[in-house]
């Protein structure tokens, strides 16, 4: 099978990435602006309602609910999409999803398409797939378009060019459109309006991915800001949807929640300016050819494990990424995957479906276990619990290691009282390595654990040494 | 080999999910309402409002311009002096329009959104994405308190857009700039 291109190849670990990344102090100061200010604007936003906790819960078993019926409800959607005139196609992972899509585009005879900015399409590649196929995909989105002209990757999951500052936009925008701008965000917005209007009134196929889909009415539903998404989900002849099996409602009513829970829960407003929903074709009123394109790529294998399926429930909001101080420190690139943040260091491997993966499995490990993720959560995914569950995982999947011959060498050396008292007489010696009473550099195995910190000098006598002394 | 479809379904079924509980409803249907909050929370957007008793006389500022409207437009809203552009049109004559003058189906007053539905006065939905300057008539009967309350009234097979403020985005530091390829400027007219 070909590999999940989640994950982007030749990633390094965790750590590695996060060593790098912690050293570029621009980026830190992005990141830190950024997500204080949002962090702020969203306290504000859900301050407002009085019944916050009561729709989190209500998101969290409806999601839960659509987990439990999944297979019902797919075929229910595709019933009600087909039955409005759109097409709804299958895709098991990456590799047969970008073929449908690129097949449907040399169907409509398209060397170059429009879309809107979507976690879906960017975690199966579509866009290089695209391109190796001879069709040029066009990202719409502002932060997608500073990520493309920037031949960049994304690091959040709502705003992908979030590592880059007003002055950085400009530059990319100056070397990429050849025109002049300021670097006032009204002046690169304008810029991008400009580069983008004539693409949007003459592009004969968009592709969009979707926030929520009705399966009792096949009503598809996108939320944006600027208006890009309105423009490729209006003016196109063709349009393909390509969505994840499970962002799906079971009915319209469950939209009353996560229309309240989206907006404030990721751009801390009342209301994005623009959501657009559509049933299937509608005579005389925006595209007239509709493709859905319903994807698994390890989906379903998330799905059979009871502790990491609630990943499964995530509105792709971003509130997790913001208040996470792993995140706000090493930025989403060192993730390696396009979820970056709390919630991609529980997707990210689940999706991937092997830990054995080296840089799959140090995802779960890019966390301080605070719960601030959790306590953000609109669908309360426990993501602490989820990531110790991962860990176990890894850790099972690694095998035999220096570190599980250590622990076994530590459970022989504690089953025995005269064992371990010989152990700590042994490690008190370690006491001439240490300066004012810590150890900065251990030799190895121990340099493993001093390469990122100290470790305090052991003590000249034991305690148990001590008791005997003086009251044995 | 079986097809897509079927493999995704029966991994499904084999992953034994447990049935979940029943949802609880336990949040707020509805809310205040009424035509301040309403007028409030879409000036909190930075779109214009004004509160009339009647449109045509809230028309007056469109004199001289070439404002786009929806084929069932109210004839009293047709008001003298402006060059009303009717359907068919095309996409570049309604890019080259100064504005676009519609109704709506519903609004939401806590959150400050117009919904249209294609329904009457509102025309497809390129009509309101186009043209630079939305006009957009809300009667005080059709705001509905809550986001709940709105979706009751709507009729979810229909293509529908809920608008909150102009255009905006959020992508340049995490800060919300109007302005980006919806209409720059979103003016509703709240008749009560």
């Amino acid at each position: 099978m070909a590999r999940n291109p989640v994950t982007w190849l030749g990633s390094p670990t965790f750590p590695k990435a996060a060593h790098k990344a912690l050293a570029d102090t621009q980026l830190r100061q992005n990141l830190r602006k950024a997500t204080g200010t949002i962090r702020g604007r969203r306290a504000a936003a859900v301050a407002e309602m009085t019944d916050w906790e009561q729709l989190r819960v209500a998101g969290e078993q409806i999601k839960n609910d659509v987990l439990a019926r999944l297979d019902t409800l797919l075929v229910q959607l595709e019933e009600s999409v087909t039955a409005r005139g759109g097409v709804v196609h299958w895709a098991r992972d990456a590799e047969e999803a970008n073929r449908i899509v690129l097949d449907l585009c040399r169907e409509e005879q398209a060397t170059e398409v429009v879309k809107v900015k979507s976690m879906a399409t960017a975690e199966i590649g579509l866009n290089e797939a695209l391109e190796a196929g001879g069709v040029h995909a066009v990202e719409t989105d502002l932060a997608e378009l500073i990520v493309q002209l920037g031949d960049d990757r994304p690091s959040h999951i709502l705003v992908p060019a979030i590592h880059r500052n007003r002055s950085e936009i400009r530059e990319i925008f100056q070397r990429r459109m050849g025109v002049e701008v300021s670097d006032e965000p009204a002046d690169l917005a304008e810029a991008a309006r400009v580069h983008l209007r004539e693409k949007f009134l003459t592009t004969k196929v968009a592709i969009s991915g979707a926030n929520f889909a009705v399966a009792d009415t096949g009503s598809i539903v996108v939320l944006e800001s600027e208006g890009n998404g309105r423009m490729c989900l209006t003016l196109p002849d063709t349009l393909i949807t390509v969505m994840g099996i499970e962002k799906l409602v079971p009915s319209w009513q469950d939209l009353e929640v996560f229309l309240q829970l989206l907006p404030r829960s990721s751009t801390a407003e009342r209301m994005n300016p623009y959501t657009s929903v559509w049933t299937g074709v509608t005579p005389g009123d925006g595209p007239q050819r509709f493709h859905l394109v319903l994807i698994d790529n390890g989906r379903t294998a998330t799905l059979r494990d009871s502790v990491g399926r609630q990943a499964l429930r995530c509105i792709r909001c971003s509130a997790c990424l913001n208040v996470c101080p792993v995140y706000e420190r090493t930025g989403g690139q060192s993730y390696g995957s396009v979820y970056p943040g709390p919630i991609g260091a529980i997707l990210t491997p689940q999706l991937v479906g092997d830990m054995r993966d080296p840089q799959a499995a140090s995802l779960p490990y890019a966390s301080s276990l605070c719960g601030a993720c959790f306590e953000v959560c609109p669908v309360r995914i426990d993501i602490p619990s989820v990531l110790t569950h991962l860990r176990a995982e890894a850790v099972e999947a690694k095998g035999r290691t220096a570190e599980s011959v250590a622990m076994a060498a530590a459970a022989w050396m504690f089953k025995e009282a005269s064992r371990y008292e010989k152990a700590q007489r042994a490690g008190a010696l370690a006491r001439f390595l240490a300066r004012d009473g810590r150890i900065t550099s251990l030799p190895w195995p121990g340099s493993r654990w001093t390469s990122s910190r100290d470790a305090p000098a052991p003590p000249s006598e034991s305690f148990r040494a001590w008791w005997r002394r003086n009251r044995g | 080999m079986a097809s897509a479809r079927e493999e995704i379904l029966q991994r499904i079924r084999d992953a034994r999910v447990p049935a979940a509980e029943p949802v609880v409803r336990g949040y707020r249907d509805t809310g205040p309402g009424g035509v301040e909050l309403f007028a409030e929370r879409v000036a909190d957007y930075r779109a214009v409002v004004h509160v009339v008793t009647d449109v045509p006389e809230a028309l007056d500022r469109l004199r001289g311009k070439r404002i786009v409207v929806p084929p069932d437009v109210p004839a009293e809203w047709l008001v003298d002096g402006v060059e009303w552009l009717h359907e068919p049109l095309t996409i570049e004559e309604l890019d080259r329009s100064d504005g676009v003058l519609t109704g709506c189906a519903v609004a939401i007053a806590d959150t400050g959104t117009i919904v249209l539905d294609g329904g009457v006065a509102q025309g497809r939905r390129a009509l309101t994405l186009l043209p630079d300057h939305h006009l957009c008539v809300v009667r005080a009967d059709q705001i509905a308190a809550s986001v709940p309350e709105a979706l009751h009234r709507l009729e979810p097979t229909r293509p529908l857009t809920f608008i909150s403020g102009p255009s905006a985005t959020s992508d340049i530091e995490l800060n919300r700039v109007e302005g980006v390829h919806g209409p720059r400027t979103l003016e509703v007219l709240v008749i009560t």
